[in-house]
């Protein structure tokens, strides 16, 4: 690892000002991704600022259906909270299924969404659960905040603070494990509210996480496993690498699409 | 160089560190505290697995930096005098280890799993909750046994048999 420097703001203010003075700094969450990836020397930020010690970014609220949670909030924090159990099933099981629990304890909701790694989890139930992720400048919603590989409309001096989002009647998610690295090769998140179903599918995508219309379309008349039998998904717009051929994805996304909605709840 | 202060099993203690220092180099390196050991590069296997305020965390991916202001443990604080901590006389017992090199991240993974769930552990769990932590040799059962035994799950020990 390349020689840092580590800073402890308690605001987002001042976050965002010490990383507007640095060289090449950046924000440290969790730290599960970004350190990893400076150990391997992938990155190299002249600076770590740490949001860790935020409080405003701090804390899950539920009010009714309404749910908010902070950007600093851990993986931990989620599995462990009855309330996000009670109103959101999927998001609960997915906060469970991730990493491990020395992972989950350190790695944040923020952190997970502003890296937007294509095997990540949240990505799949932000896009799933139309949520809005909240930042130090603005308001985005979750299908225009992540644009592609690693990437997002966030600029370097700008915070995840929160994210929100309307729970819905009923949600699931499941995920397809590569054996190694315990990363989704294919995760699909569904919501259903009314007639209305969102499918959120990471992990498979060669542009990373996306919705998936034509299984929202046929979940929204027919909200059972077989609705999405009969449907394929293009190879073409799916990834291929040494873990998996695209076509086996494309056939992966089905399969966990199909489980998703078999152990909604 | 900026200085940290921390406690560490009990004792407070402060070093110098650079920016870049992580936990697990400033416990085996500054403070002599060999037990954590470092198996990987990529945060997956837990040989490094330590306790930061009451939560098993993986030093390797931690700063010392971030750290500082904490109360840390680690395997040589477990023990009571004289006395192995009950999730190591457990190991023992059910000959949960062979080289011993994840033995550490093991132990301090599983107190870890126990203080969550209580006696209410089943084996699945267990298995799911360890999975943080690689073993090269004993090929986990007897880990899990020992795991199940230390919490004091009588039934579900005998099942795992
Ligand atoms: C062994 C292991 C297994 C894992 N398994 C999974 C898994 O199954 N599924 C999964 O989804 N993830 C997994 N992860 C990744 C983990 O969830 C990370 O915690 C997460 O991706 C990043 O969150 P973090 O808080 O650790 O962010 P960091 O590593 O601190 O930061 C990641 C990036 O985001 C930036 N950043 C951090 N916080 C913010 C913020 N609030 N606003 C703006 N930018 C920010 C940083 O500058 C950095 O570029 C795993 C990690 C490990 C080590
Ligand atoms: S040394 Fe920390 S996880 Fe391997
Ligand atoms: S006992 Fe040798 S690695 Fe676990």
């Amino acid at each position: 690892m390349y020689e840092t420097n580590y800073h402890r703001p308690s605001s987002v203010e001042e976050a965002v000002s010490l990383v507007g003075s640095t060289e090449s700094g950046k924000f440290l969450s969790g730290g599960m991704s970004l350190l990893p990836a400076m150990k391997q020397r992938l990155a190299a930020p002249s600076d770590l600022v740490d949001l860790r010690h935020v409080e405003e970014m701090k804390g899950i609220t539920v009010n009714g259906r309404e749910v908010r949670i902070g950007g600093a909030v851990t993986h931990f924090e989620i599995k462990n909270s009855d309330e996000i159990k009670s109103v959101c099933y999927g998001l609960h099981h997915m906060a469970s299924v991730l990493g491990d629990p020395q992972v989950r304890y350190m790695g944040t909701i923020g952190g997970s969404v502003a890296n937007n790694d294509p095997a990540a989890d949240y990505p799949a139930a932000m896009i799933a659960l139309d949520a809005t992720i909240h930042t130090s400048k603005r308001a985005v919603k979750a299908s225009e905040f992540f644009v592609g590989l690693l990437e997002t409309v966030l600029d370097d001096d700008e915070i995840v603070t929160a994210v929100s989002f309307t729970a819905p009647e009923i949600s699931g998610y499941e995920k397809f494990r590569n054996p190694a690295s315990r990363y989704a090769m294919c995760g699909v998140f569904v919501a259903k509210t009314g007639s209305t179903v969102r499918v959120g599918v990471t992990g498979a995508g060669a542009d990373g996480v996306f919705h998936w219309d034509e299984a929202a379309q046929a979940l929204s008349a027919n909200f059972a496993p077989d609705a999405v039998a009969n449907l394929s998904v293009d190879p073409g717009g799916m990834l291929s690498d040494l873990h998996g051929s695209s076509e086996y994805r494309a056939n992966l996304v089905k399969v966990m699409a199909k489980r998703a909605v078999a152990s909604a709840k | 160089m900026t200085k940290v202060a921390m406690k560490v099993n009990g004792r407070q203690v402060s070093g110098e560190v650079e920016g870049r220092t992580l936990l697990v180099h400033f416990l085996r390196e500054n403070l002599g505290l060999t037990g954590t050991h470092v198996g990987c590069d990529t945060t997956q296997c837990g040989a490094c697995t330590i306790h930061m305020n009451g939560q098993a965390v993986k030093a390797c991916t931690i700063l010392a930096a971030q750290a500082e202001g904490t109360d840390i443990v680690t395997i040589e604080g477990i023990a009571t005098g004289g006395e192995l901590h009950p999730m190591q006389a457990a190991f023992k017992q059910h000959h949960g280890l062979q080289c011993g090199f994840c033995t550490p991240g093991m132990i301090m993974a599983s107190i870890d799993i126990v203080n969550r769930h209580g006696s209410d552990l089943d084996e699945q769990t267990v298995r799911h909750e360890l999975e943080g932590n690689i073993c090269r040799c004993t090929g986990y059962h007897n880990i899990v046994k020992a795991v199940l035994a230390a919490a004091g799950a009588q039934e579900q020990r005998q099942a795992a048999e």
